[in-house]
């Protein structure tokens, strides 16, 4: 029963320690001699930039890695766990950034599979009900995952976790997918959690967040330990530079921008998806000028991805003025017209759309660059000009990289990302249409790629910016829209969209009445 | 004590070379604990298989004949492997530029054609190879069919097509009722090289294939597109390369190498259209181009050392008395472990030591 609470008089021990814990993968140490002590009742954070080691740490405090040198006490014995199920046995629960569910399953099927109990399918499907009701976590055990929002899906993988009845739960960015008003709801559950004598391990980069709601936190960064700290007794900034370890570099907005004629132009767009499960665009309009950035901001899967193809041409639009990019109707055009026209596309993944992966960086420049500027003569490759656009986004991006010219899967995500933005950005784009320019990126270098993406529309370029991240929109934007389920709002001037607003927008307020209503009235 | 595969940080560029000399490795000892069975001497089995063949000027002659097809036919694969198609159907596409071509070399049969019948007979070959090989990209394409399946089905198709001509409307009326046709015309022929020996023109067109190949991929926006689209498939969309227009030019381009090799051993080692002008050729052409990793040079060599085990099966056949499907077996032994060793690039093993006793019952 979920009342069997965790013992609660092992108070003086821990009830999770790790003693020296370290992972080495060849010479690279992702943990390195990591101290950490987890009490119930706590709200623990692990803060950290991308890389610093987080994820290492809690795959191995959930078994799915063995530490290379180091040791676990839980409630102060030694534990050695030989995978996940002897963790979850042993009343360790995780809920992972990237769901792992079946879209064609329903709810109860995904919990069951994800269970390892013998209960028969009826008792797990009452017991789901029961435990998502008692954490007002609603769920339809009966509906199929590929009609639930973001929001409900992770709901699916933090109830599973509780069906388990853990003493101690990791979850790992949990809030990356919701809307700031779905976050609170969760951060109510996670308080009810805590009240109730569990541990929780929170990972996180939202410092504002963690400043509210966890009780420790510990920082790493390159595989160490650098502190452990109560989070409410520091300032954002001083736990970034913890993170960070130097001052981060504020992004200049430099003078006034002309704004100029319009670039991009979007006309009543609406498309089908092309999958099944992908999200139908619905009449979206928009007007971009040259020297201004657009902001669209809303949870992931309201057709985001869907607008991004339907703009760099990866889909084609029946209508050719549906899109007009420098006054050319480009609707019907494919990718490398619309780069002939002046455009540039930025997409979120790195990884595989925006680069393949195991193929060197001067052939990741030809991908984007074989049709527009003299990389190819006569179906010919120019080695010398691809090459040497390598070395200049090097040199104007900083990009840290082994050798001249390696594949780009060797890169870290944010030396890949500033090369993808430089690569771009040196074909000096009229328009510049980029997806979650810093997603996943270290802090040096999402500086570096804000700060050029503002250049970019100093110098009169269009910019439209696609993010989840409402600070980084509000730093770099000057109107931003929401989207939700394939529309997209009228865009408010960024100075006057408050987090309540675009919270608001991207739970779909505004565009539907009642839901509005019952929104306010919540 | 755990063996465990924990991926690689970076591809091993060193066990990309390497991956095929230890399935070769691998593949020979295999085969001896099958000699061994067999009861046969494994030693000189294998002395009769991979060392005898070298040892005379014939059998060289002959391993450079039989691995001008494979390589042809391979480099073609190789563009539609790395391009994501999985073409199965070389053998039959081989069969329809053999029959194509032949239909030439019949209608001209003892009339004053010219030499152009050669170039012409070799330009059918290609054609009808690539049309033939166009149905199931086609089918791909539109329909969504795997084309795996239909290319391998169209294999069967040109068989029984070929097996019909030969025994109906293109038999010789002097060939003794044997399924042949009659022997072509000297101008209907792939002219040798060196007199008296068996070595033919088709050998320098493989050469200047595999040449062509290596600056297609090598320095060409076209191989790169093959590439990319094959590698990472949605980069590739991005980069606005069409994965569909591809798949009908790799298939294209590798059923008209595959039909210009049948037409090539048809009107050059065999000198005239009957069942069985092939050993399986098409399908050899799999392993050989797996084998050379996709890359033209090493599919060069990867179909010389094919052609050499073709050879030495049918030396230990005379020799030793070893039946000769056990060269298909030695053939499909080589492709499983050229497969699996290609996991090595990417991955490593590793022995864990888990000290698992100091494992207290906590839980």
């Amino acid at each position: 029963m979920l009342n069997s609470a965790p013992d609660l008089h092992s108070t003086e021990t821990p009830l999770l320690q790790t003693v020296g814990l370290t992972k080495r993968y060849g010479d690279f140490l992702a943990n390195d001699r990591v101290d950490i002590e987890i009490w119930p009742r706590q709200i623990h954070a692990l803060l950290g930039e991308n890389g610093a080691g987080k994820s290492t740490l809690v795959k191995t405090i959930y078994g799915l890695i063995q530490p290379s040198e180091g040791e676990m006490l839980w409630q102060g014995k030694r534990m050695i766990l030989s995978g996940p199920s002897e963790a979850r046995s042993r009343g360790i629960g995780m809920v992972f950034q990237h769901f792992s569910l079946f879209d064609n399953l329903t709810v109860a099927e995904n919990v069951a599979l994800g269970l390892d109990g013998k209960e028969t399918f009826k008792d797990m499907s009452a017991r789901l009900e029961q435990v998502s009701n008692v954490y007002g976590l609603p769920l339809d055990p009966k509906r199929e995952v590929w009609q639930l929002s973001v929001g409900e899906r992770q709901r699916i993988e933090i109830v599973r976790a509780l069906m388990q009845d853990p003493k101690f739960l990791i979850l790992d960015e949990p809030t990356a997918v919701l809307t700031p008003q779905e976050a609170d709801q969760l951060f109510i559950v996670l308080d009810r959690l805590k009240a109730e004598g569990r541990a929780i391990l929170y990972i996180s980069h939202k410092l504002e967040e963690v400043k509210r709601l966890c009780d420790t936190a510990t920082i790493l960064r390159l595989g160490k330990k650098v502190a452990t700290c109560n989070p409410k007794a520091e300032t954002a900034s001083s736990l970034a530079r913890m993170m960070v370890g130097t001052e981060i570099k504020e992004v200049r907005a430099g003078a006034e921008r002309k704004i100029t004629v319009p670039r991009l132009v979007v006309n009543d767009l609406s498309l089908e998806p092309d999958d099944p499960h992908g999200v139908r665009l619905q009449h979206i309009s928009l007007e971009l000028k040259g020297g201004e950035i657009l902001g669209i901001a809303g949870v992931a899967g309201n057709g985001q991805d869907e607008l991004f193809a339907a703009l760099s041409g990866e889909r084609l639009s029946q209508d050719p003025g549906t899109v007009v990019i420098e006054g050319v109707a480009a609707g019907h055009l494919s990718i490398t017209q619309r780069r002939k026209l002046g455009a540039a596309f930025v997409p979120e993944e790195r990884l595989g759309h925006g680069t393949a992966p195991r193929m060197k960086l001067s052939e990741n420049a030809l991908l984007t660059g074989h049709a527009a500027s003299g990389m190819v003569q006569r179906g010919f490759i120019n080695t010398t000009a691809t090459l040497k656009t390598v070395d200049r986004a090097t040199e104007a991006f900083d990009v840290r990289k082994a050798k001249r010219d390696p594949e780009a899967a060797s890169l870290s995500g944010g030396n890949l990302q500033k090369f993808i933005v430089g690569r771009e950005i040196l074909r000096n784009p009229a328009v510049l249409v980029v997806s979650q320019p810093t997603w996943g990126v270290d802090a040096g270098a999402a500086a570096v790629i804000r700060q050029a993406v503002l250049d970019l529309a100093a110098a009169g370029a269009a910019v439209l910016v696609t993010s989840q991240d409402l600070d980084e929109l509000a730093e770099i934007t000057d109107r931003i829209a929401v989207m939700f389920h394939g529309r997209l709002s009228q865009p408010l001037a960024t100075s006057e969209a408050s987090r309540e607003k675009l919270g608001l927008l991207m739970g779909g307020s505004s565009l539907d009445e009642r839901e509005a209503a019952h929104a306010v009235g919540a | 004590m755990q063996l465990v595969l924990e991926k690689r940080a970076e591809r091993s560029n060193t066990i990309a070379l390497v991956s095929p000399l230890i399935a070769i490795g691998l593949t020979i000892v295999t085969m001896s604990i099958l000699f061994v069975i067999l009861g046969k001497n494994p030693i000189s089995a294998l002395i009769v298989y991979f060392i005898d063949p070298l040892t005379d000027a014939y059998s060289l002659q002959e391993i450079a004949v039989k691995a001008s097809p494979l390589v042809m036919i391979a480099i073609g694969l190789s563009l539609c492997y790395l391009a994501n198609a999985w073409n199965i159907g070389a053998e039959g596409q081989f069969l329809i530029g053999a029959v194509a071509g032949s239909w030439l070399a019949v209608k001209t049969q003892g009339t004053d054609a010219g030499f152009w019948v050669l170039p012409a007979m070799l330009l059918l070959g290609a054609v009808a190879g690539a049309l033939y090989a166009l149905i199931p990209a086609i089918c791909k394409v539109r329909f969504g069919a795997s084309e795996i399946l239909t290319s391998l089905m169209l294999v069967y198709v040109a068989d029984l097509l070929l097996d019909y001509l030969v025994r109906g409307p293109w038999r010789d009326p002097a060939g003794f009722n044997f399924p042949t046709t009659a022997e072509f015309d000297p101008v209907a022929t792939v002219p040798i090289l060196v007199e008296g020996g068996r070595l033919h023109l088709g050998a320098i067109i493989t050469l200047l294939i595999v040449a062509a190949a290596a600056v297609l991929l090598g320095r060409t926006i076209k191989g790169f597109e093959i590439r990319v689209v094959g590698a990472a498939p949605r980069a590739a969309r991005f980069g606005g390369f069409n994965a569909n227009q591809l798949i009908l030019l790799t298939f294209a381009v590798s059923g008209a190498l595959a039909g210009l090799a049948g037409i090539i051993e048809v009107a050059g080692p065999v000198g005239h259209l009957q069942p069985g002008i092939s050993p399986g050729y098409g399908f050899t052409a799999i392993i050989v181009a797996f084998l050379g990793r996709l890359n033209p040079i090493g599919i060069l060599i990867a179909g010389l050392f094919l052609a050499l085990t073709f050879i030495g099966g049918e030396q230990a056949q005379i020799a030793m008395k070893i039946p000769l499907d056990v060269t298909k077996v030695f053939q499909g032994i080589l492709l499983f472990y050229v497969l699996a060793c290609d996991s090595l690039i990417l991955y490593r093993f590793r022995l864990v030591f888990a000290s698992r006793q100091v494992s207290s019952g906590t839980g």
